[in-house]
């Protein structure tokens, strides 16, 4: 299977709707065949009045305008799914439509205000959901694991652990994050976290249209990682993956960066004998758009979960390249409220009925925006009796402390 | 139509309140202030009335951290003008304060105008004084708890929309100039993206002016400050749902409820 992830050749955050066509990314929209297979492929595509085939065909005509007046660009929750599948490999995830969006919000009337209010927190707290930058590191407390924050102890650490937001603040993040903890001492990393200096990476507000915020978020990130002394970065988030691998180079970030799921797959050998608990029960694992379709991390996730030991793992008829976006990317994650009143059945509860389609007892996951969102979706479908939700590094640990 | 729109930082909610060692006011180590939410509801109104019918949007706000970010992002959802008062301190009084701005708005040089509006209550004081301390200092007309405003260019009328308990609003027509409380604007108030308010720090400035302490004018002290106290518990019901919603039916039962 073909990963798309489209490493951006230098210049691709200097684009601007003005001088679009002088880049090669801007000039690949001109060979447009108007084919349909994006919008054919936009999970959210059939809901909006100007879907990518056509905004791409007004852009050519200069009829962006309309586009920029609408309201279709929200709908875009940054699945990756038009740009993997474009036989013309157009980049409009990661070009045009960011670039749309920051116009959109713009003229916009109003913003919805789920998505107005998470960026406003962002700029504020440095996470969506306005809680106080001062709780950020409260869930260290809750972990059997000590766990080392930078600004209390400088000293130099192997691993910087980026924890994110979901991870630091969701109560159920807060549980992926003390199984990664667990981990990462079982497998003997010296591991330390930025406490309350971290703030979100700030990949969704990019594909949301913020290109100013998510800045201002990278600016403050990169002085605090240069605050201190580490040799990698790990981070628990997909998204923050994604902005450090591509947007963040461009301010200078040049650390060794890895996934936690990707971390912890380079560990397996180490992991293996650890795993002791027999599971008894059938695994579906849900691709990350970020972390598949634009990273191409298909099998370590895969490989971790066929570590422990008596798991089934089956797979949903939408897998690897072709999943379906659980609908929190490019700011979807606040716009819940404004796809259900627009009559959008919400991708979460798409994904979760493929899930059950399976017969899987467990959906397992590996970005923090998913835990929330299927875990509401499984209950809002009456499905809590039949599937459960997890983080693979909660399905680890459950194994290693042989709880199953 | 000039409008003038008065700001007032207060304390962020989102960090835990501590009082400081004196008993007296807020610890301020940890504490952020930020816009008061029915002020902003007034720059909004005030933004939404210069779209529809041009003029000038100028505000004016004391002295406070972080005011000067509140400012710029007004300057660049679209007000004309920011200027704050420096050395200006809430704990003198509302009505020293109302003074003081009476006073800043003849030296900002803001006056005459058309319209001032403010939130109708802040969350530090509640006592929704401003607006009307202002209107009667100016001899201007008077409204709060406002949620619209309309101006008719064609008959120069302006009608005011009041809220009332019971989902009840009235309108009244009001005599210009006039001092506004706004409870709420028409619509939520405006998204700025960030790279527009950088835009407005690079190239606009906040004026500051300095006006004297009033004198004569009455002051509130305040003498203590303290975290309301638990005056009673919530009785949790624990168990298997069963159970519970057995327990939830005899307390309504025991209540009269059932």
């Amino acid at each position: 299977m073909a990963t798309v992830a489209s490493p951006h050749p230098p210049g691709a955050f200097e684009i601007t709707l003005e001088n679009l066509f002088s880049f090669p990314q801007g000039r690949r929209v001109l060979t447009c065949l108007q084919c349909g297979t994006c919008t054919a492929t936009c999970p959210y595509g059939v809901g909006m009045q100007y879907p990518p085939r056509r905004i791409i065909g007004m852009l050519r005509t200069g009829q962006l305008e309309k586009v920029l007046t609408s309201d279709s660009l929200l709908s875009c929750v940054a699945c990756y799914a038009c740009t993997a599948k474009c036989p013309r490999g157009i980049e409009l995830t990661t070009v045009l439509l960011p670039l749309l969006k920051e116009q959109m919000l713009l003229s916009l009337p109003e913003v919805p205000s789920e998505l107005q209010r998470a960026l406003e927190n962002m700029l504020r707290y440095g996470n969506p959901m306005g809680e106080s930058p001062r709780k950020r590191a409260a869930w260290a407390k809750t972990s059997s694991i000590p766990i080392r924050i930078l600004p209390e102890d400088p000293r130099t650490t192997d691993v910087l652990w980026f924890v994110e937001c979901y991870t630091s603040y969701h109560p159920r993040g807060q549980d992926t994050a003390r199984a990664t903890a667990k981990i990462f001492q079982a497998l003997g990393i010296d591991f330390a976290i930025l406490g309350n200096e971290e703030k979100c990476a700030g990949e969704c507000v990019r594909l949301s249209g913020e290109p100013g915020l998510h800045n201002t978020l990278m600016e403050y990130n990169m002085q605090v990682f240069r605050k201190y002394k580490f040799n990698s970065i790990v981070t628990s988030c997909p998204h923050a993956y994604d902005a450090f691998r591509y947007s963040y180079r461009t301010a200078g970030f040049d650390y060794e960066l890895r996934l936690a799921t990707t971390f912890l797959a380079q560990h397996l050998e180490a992991l293996r004998p650890m795993l002791r608990g027999k599971a008894g029960y059938t695994v579906t694992y849900h691709d990350s758009c970020c972390m598949g379709r634009h990273n191409g991390f298909y099998e370590e996730p895969r490989t971790l979960l066929q570590a422990i030991p008596g798991i089934k793992l089956v797979e949903m008829t939408h897998n690897r390249v072709n999943t379906i976006c659980c609908g929190g990317g490019g700011g979807g994650m606040w716009l819940d409220t404004y796809y259900k009143a627009k009559g959008y059945e919400r991708l979460s509860e798409r994904r979760v009925k493929e899930a059950v389609a399976t017969g899987a007892d467990v959906l397992a996951v590996a970005c923090p925006y998913e835990i929330s969102r299927f875990e509401d979706a499984v209950k809002v479908l009456g499905y809590d009796k039949r599937m459960i939700v997890r983080d693979i590094t909660e399905l680890l640990v459950e194994s290693m402390e042989g709880e199953i | 139509m000039k409008i003038v729109v008065l700001l007032k930082m207060v304390p962020d909610v989102v960090e835990e309140l501590e009082i400081a060692p004196d008993g007296k006011s807020l610890d301020t180590t940890y504490l952020r202030m930020i816009l008061n939410d029915s002020d902003n509801h007034a720059l909004e109104e005030a933004l939404l009335l210069k779209e529809r019918h041009g003029g000038k949007v100028c505000l004016l706000a004391p002295d406070a951290p972080e005011v000067d970010d509140a400012l710029f992002a007004a300057l660049a959802k679209g007000a004309d003008r920011a200027v704050k008062i420096a050395g200006i301190d809430a704990a003198e009084g509302t009505r020293a304060v109302v003074a003081r701005i009476v006073q800043a708005l003849s030296t900002a040089d803001l006056l005459p105008a058309d319209l001032i509006l403010t939130g109708a209550q802040a969350i530090d004081d509640l006592d929704g004084l401003v607006a009307p301390l202002l209107a009667q200092t100016l001899r201007w007309s008077h409204l709060s708890v406002v949620n619209q405003v309309r101006f008719d260019a064609s008959t120069g009328v302006t009608t005011v929309t009041k809220e009332f308990p019971g989902g009840l609003r009235a309108e009244f027509e009001i005599k210009l100039p006039a001092v506004l409380g706004i409870q709420s604007a028409e619509k939520p108030p405006r998204y700025v993206p960030v790279a527009k308010v950088r835009a407005a720090m690079k190239s606009l400035q906040i004026d500051s002016t300095t006006v004297p302490i009033a004198a004569g004018m009455p002051a509130l002290e305040i003498q203590s400050m303290a975290k309301p106290s638990a005056a009673g518990h919530a009785e949790m019901l624990e168990g298997l749902p069963e159970a519970v919603a057995g327990k939830l039916c005899d307390v309504l039962a025991a209540h009269g409820l059932l």
